[in-house]
């Protein structure tokens, strides 16, 4: 998902103002300009960026145009290349592969040649390459065993904090907006713990678990959650409340850590190993054990011992629990502490992998939904399936189409889902009457 | 501090352009929501639809502005057909899921690499698609008063987004006034009786997306007009949810509420962040706390909290009538 | 014991008092019914027919599948299998609004009075044919007002018998539980049903507002409508029902006159087993 700040639009009406009338007086020439005159200074240009995002210099860019008009230019150290032109009408921009790094290389080779229809002059365009870790590079067997494992390990994250985000839309009934900010607190407790605090990451890791699982589990539901219940407040006032809360705790993490993605400081571009057609880095199999023996420990929890049977109890009809003797408020109180445990781990593997902001939550967020929803909204085993098949799909989607679309493709598939069975693939159907 | 400034900010903001904007999605949603108790958390993406009908069109292909128009409206009613079919058979919850999922998809194939030669990538596209409208401003210099200041083209998006808003209440005012508004609150409140009465609930239920989707869809609109600019990452989720702030500040269920809601939730932003700013630049708020550039966040902080306070303390809104609350017990 | 004025009882002296038996003039026919959630049958019906213009009574222990039952006949569920008729109409697949506007009205146990529409707005929704409903036409308020008018004096109408006329304007909300009873019952006969199914049209009522619900459903049937409802007050389904069905378990395990039903050694078992309070002493005839 997106990295950058979604929210600049709602700038300060003085701001835009501002940027209006600098637009324009930049622009006001042409106001005045008639259409024959062609002299107004417009070009064609772009960035070439690799995979990560750092610049690529000294890639060839030939752009042709109308009346045989030719270019040729080289990005330069920041990956920027420009063309002026002088005319309107079709142009196209071809980048010279070969001039691409090792390991490097455009995730559609077919796309080597961008089209340009200039309608008005005075107004720049900019060309984009989509670049890639030499994906072209790799056969399709590879590919797919490689995405196939991507896929599982992805959909094992987003299961951890799935999971949670059912069991306490099963046992409370909220739908939890905030559920993506339990992992990025996680996140930035682990970075702090470590890259400020100075502790090793195989501690601070653990550590951060742990106060995650007591500030966004017991603290949440003690301090906000539960009061909100006794006052007898509606399923989707809560729900709402929930959203305004993510949008406090996001611009929080904001103020307090600056915008910047964090990488912690031990771990963070380890090599992967290889093991046949695919390859995994050694934190991945680390945390992914680790993930898989929580996720079954939950279950055994839910399944085997008390509370965890009580929790199913309250699920299915809270009044009928209490009534049996269950103390209602007390399952819901550990429920909550175990989900934030669950997404609180998440957050830490997320971290671990790819660094953390103060948007990871915000980016997780609808994964995390479209899995629990795919699954059966409430159900254990539902968020587990729901979050394997998202993951799969995310990954493996990237197959057959670019890559930058791969989350359009899980969602889609989403609501097609909903289509056929709109309860969910485990969900259980609403009796009417 | 500058008060007089901060009221000249303050003031021109409430009536302002982006006050327009949020009103018409917020009216579109007062349909949805308030009206139908459809859950519709997508209706950023029916803006991103407006705002790319009005600037694609007249770009790429050269169309006039007023053909964009109804193309904009066209496309929104296409997106309404599509988002309902999957979703109108939902449950509550997983209709907010899943129409977030449909706003992301076009926020996403929008800002994609893939289609960048129409839809300007993650850039989006930024021209002169509004010449013809700006063409008609008869308004050759801005207002320039104490308390209000306008740029002219500003100042005619303001007359005409304003005339937009009051045109399109007074037909919701009609409609919902109406044997058909009666139908469409009695779905609000329980769609299985209202079959059993007779009534085809899935049509109705599609009629109120599709004009609370082309409602959104004209936000849209004067959101790319005013600007001259089509940014994808504006029509994110955090648009719908802010969308839902003025309507639930506004109270929902009543036709001029989103209207009040948006003045109100644009006061109070461009105060508060006015006031801050203001405060930090005159050192009346040390540096260390609050930073110059950390005014925005803290803006979003207190409208988050703000949210917040509003459906714990004050659901029914400002307007509202706690008998007639929107957003009740039942899910 | 001939309290009934209308012909919708005559048929009982003819028809046979087995499970499933046919009657003379049937409105509803219904022939192997099915539903099963996961291993279990709630619903498994043979036969059932149902008298044009008598009171049915639905009877049985909790969980019989009466509701159940009653979701599908309405279209509000779909069968696992069987095949039902309305009028000769075949029922299978046909949405739920639909099947109320054949003229097949239900209720339901738990009551769905709008809240937060007013008593008069409740009425006035069922009305059909409402011009004003179009979403074109409800912009042009001169082309539904004249029949808005109408409506609203036909619901005045109704209210008054129903004794709810000065809670017209009160949201439903205000209501006690018996008085939204009676506007359900109420808006639905806006509707102009032929057949009328309640589902537990006396749960939670007050027995003053008993005895009023009581005439009502009396009078439907004087107006030709046939009732089929679900209930567990046996002194009810007693005084006006014409034919009681019971179920058990899923299936109809009797059929017959209140009072021979009551006597039936398989209904008593039903009851027992199921420890409902059945009213042993009933004499028959009061």
């Amino acid at each position: 998902m997106t990295r950058s700040l979604n929210l600049l639009g709602l700038s300060l009406p003085a701001v835009y103002r501002s940027a209006l009338l600098f637009i324009i007086a930049i622009t006001s020439p042409f106001f005045l300009a008639t259409p024959a005159q062609a002299e107004t200074p417009t070009k064609l240009y772009g960035v070439v960026t690799d995979s990560e995002g750092a610049a690529i210099p000294g890639v060839g860019i030939s752009v042709v145009g109308p009346d045989g008009f030719s270019a040729n230019v080289s990005t330069d150290e920041q990956g920027l290349w420009e063309v002026p032109i002088l005319s309107k009408g079709g142009f196209s921009a071809t980048i010279n592969v070969d001039d691409l790094p090792e390991g490097q290389a455009l995730t559609d080779p077919q796309k080597s040649t961008v089209k340009a229809n200039v309608f008005m002059l005075g107004v720049d365009l900019r060309l984009l390459f989509p670049i890639g870790p030499g994906v072209a590079k790799a056969s399709l067997l590879e590919r797919s065993a490689q995405l196939t494992l991507d896929g599982i390990l992805l959909g094992l994250v987003i299961g951890l904090a799935a999971l949670g985000l059912s069991l306490i839309f099963g046992t409370t009934g909220l739908t939890n907006f905030a559920h993506g900010e339990i992992l990025t607190l996680a996140g930035l407790l682990t970075y702090y713990l470590s890259a400020i605090a100075g502790l090793p990451v195989l501690i601070a890791a653990p550590l951060a678990v742990i106060l995650g699982a007591f500030i966004s589990g017991y603290l949440q539901d003690r301090y906000l959650w539960k009061p909100l219940r006794r006052r007898g407040t509606g399923l989707i006032a809560m729900l709402v409340v929930s959203i305004g809360f993510a949008i406090f705790l996001r611009y929080f993490f904001l103020f307090i850590f600056g915008g910047d993605t964090r990488q912690l400081p031990q771990y963070a571009g380890q090599a992967g190993l290889e093991f046949g057609l695919v390859n995994i880095t050694p934190k991945s199999i680390l945390t992914s054990t680790i993930g898989v023996f929580f996720l079954i420990g939950a279950t055994l929890w839910l399944l085997r011992t008390r509370m965890g049977k009580a929790s199913r109890a309250v699920a299915d009809n809270p009044a009928l629990a209490s009534a049996s003797g269950i103390d209602v408020q007390r399952v819901i109180r550990a429920v909550w502490i175990l989900g934030a445990a669950l997404a609180s781990y998440a957050g830490v593997i997320v971290t671990l992998n790819q660094g953390v902001s103060f948007l990871m939550g915000q980016d997780m967020l609808l994964l995390i939904f479209a899995a629990v929803t795919l699954g059966g909204l409430g159900t254990a085993n539902g968020a587990i399936v729901g979050s394997l098949i998202i993951g799969l799909f995310i990954q493996l989607s990237t197959l057959f189409i670019p890559t930058e679309l791969k989350y359009v493709g899980a969602l889609i598939v989403l609501i097609l889902i909903l289509v056929i069975r709109p309860q969910g693939i485990l969900g259980k159907k609403e009796r009417i009457g | 501090m500058d008060f007089l400034f901060i009221t000249q900010q303050t003031l021109s903001a409430t009536i302002g352009v982006n006050t327009i904007i949020f009103a018409l999605a917020a009216i579109g949603l007062n349909m949805h929501f308030g009206y139908t108790g459809l859950l519709n958390f997508g209706q950023a993406g029916f803006l991103a639809i407006g705002a790319y009908s009005v600037a694609v069109p007249v770009i790429s292909f050269g169309l006039p502005l007023w053909v964009a128009f109804l193309i904009g409206i066209f496309n929104s009613v296409i997106f309404a057909l599509l988002l309902g079919v999957p979703t109108l058979r939902l449950r509550a919850d997983y209709l907010a899921i899943v129409t977030i999922a449909a706003a992301e998809i076009v926020r996403q194939i929008a800002r994609s690499a893939t289609f960048n030669s129409t839809l300007g990538g993650s850039d989006g596209i930024t021209g002169k698609f509004g010449a013809d409208f700006f063409a008609l401003n008869p308004f050759k210099s801005g207002l320039d008063t104490p308390i209000l200041r306008f740029s002219a083209n500003d100042l005619w998006v303001v007359i005409t987004g304003w005339s937009l808003v009051a045109f399109i209440v007074f037909i919701m005012w009609i409609m919902v006034n109406s044997p058909w508004g009666r139908l469409m609150r009695a779905i609000r409140e329980d769609e299985d009786a209202v079959r059993s009465l007779g009534k085809n609930v899935y049509l109705y239920k599609m009629q109120s997306l599709i004009i609370g989707g082309v409602i959104g869809a004209c936000g849209g609109f004067v959101y790319a007009l005013s600007r001259q600019s089509v940014q994808p990452d504006n029509y994110g989720t955090a648009l719908t949810f802010f969308a839902y702030t003025v309507l639930i500040l506004g109270g929902a269920a009543r036709v001029f509420s989103p209207v009040i809601g948006a003045m109100i939730f644009w006061f109070l932003i461009v105060f508060i962040e006015q006031i801050l700013r203001q405060g930090v630049t005159n050192n009346l708020i040390p540096d260390w706390l609050i930073g110059a550039n950390q005014v925005s966040q803290i803006r979003f902080m207190l409208m988050g909290l703000g949210l917040m306070l509003l459906m714990i303390y004050r659901p029914q809104g400002i307007f509202g009538d706690k008998k007639e609350l929107a957003l009740d017990a039942k899910a | 014991m001939q309290k009934h004025s209308s012909g919708g009882s005559d048929f009982v002296s003819v028809t046979t008092q087995t499970p499933g038996s046919t009657k003379p003039d049937p409105i509803l026919i219904a022939d192997h019914i099915t539903r099963t959630f996961g291993g279990l049958t709630a619903v498994n019906v043979a036969h059932l027919e149902v008298q044009r213009g008598s009171i049915t009574a639905l009877i049985g222990p909790n969980g019989a599948g009466k509701t159940t039952f009653f979701n599908l006949l309405t279209g509000y569920d779909s069968p696992n299998s069987g095949t039902w008729s309305f009028n000769g109409k075949a029922l299978n697949g046909i949405a739920s609004h639909k099947v109320a506007r054949l003229g097949m009205v239900r209720t339901f146990q738990l009551t769905k009075a709008l809240y937060r529409l007013t008593v008069l707005e409740n009425m006035a929704l069922g009305a059909r044919g409402q011009k004003g409903e179009s979403v074109l036409t409800s912009l042009f308020p001169w082309v539904w007002k004249a029949q808005e008018r109408e409506i609203q004096q036909k619901a005045i109408s109704i209210l008054t018998n129903f004794k709810l006329i000065d809670k017209k304007d009160d949201f439903a909300a205000a209501l006690s539980g018996g008085q939204r009873k009676l506007l359900e019952m109420a808006r639905a006969l806006m509707v102009e049903p032929e057949m009328v199914m309640l589902d537990e049209p006396m749960a939670g009522v007050n027995p003053a507002l008993k005895q009023s619900l009581l005439e009502h459903i009396k009078e439907l049937r004087n107006q030709g409508k046939t009732v089929l409802f679900v209930e567990h007050d046996m002194d009810m389904v007693h005084e006006i029902s014409d034919w009681v069905i019971v179920m058990s378990q899923g299936e109809i395990i009797a059929e017959g006159t209140p009072t021979s039903v009551m006597k039936n050694e398989q209904v008593i078992e039903a009851y027992l087993g199921a420890h409902h309070d059945l009213d042993l002493s009933a004499e028959g005839d009061k």
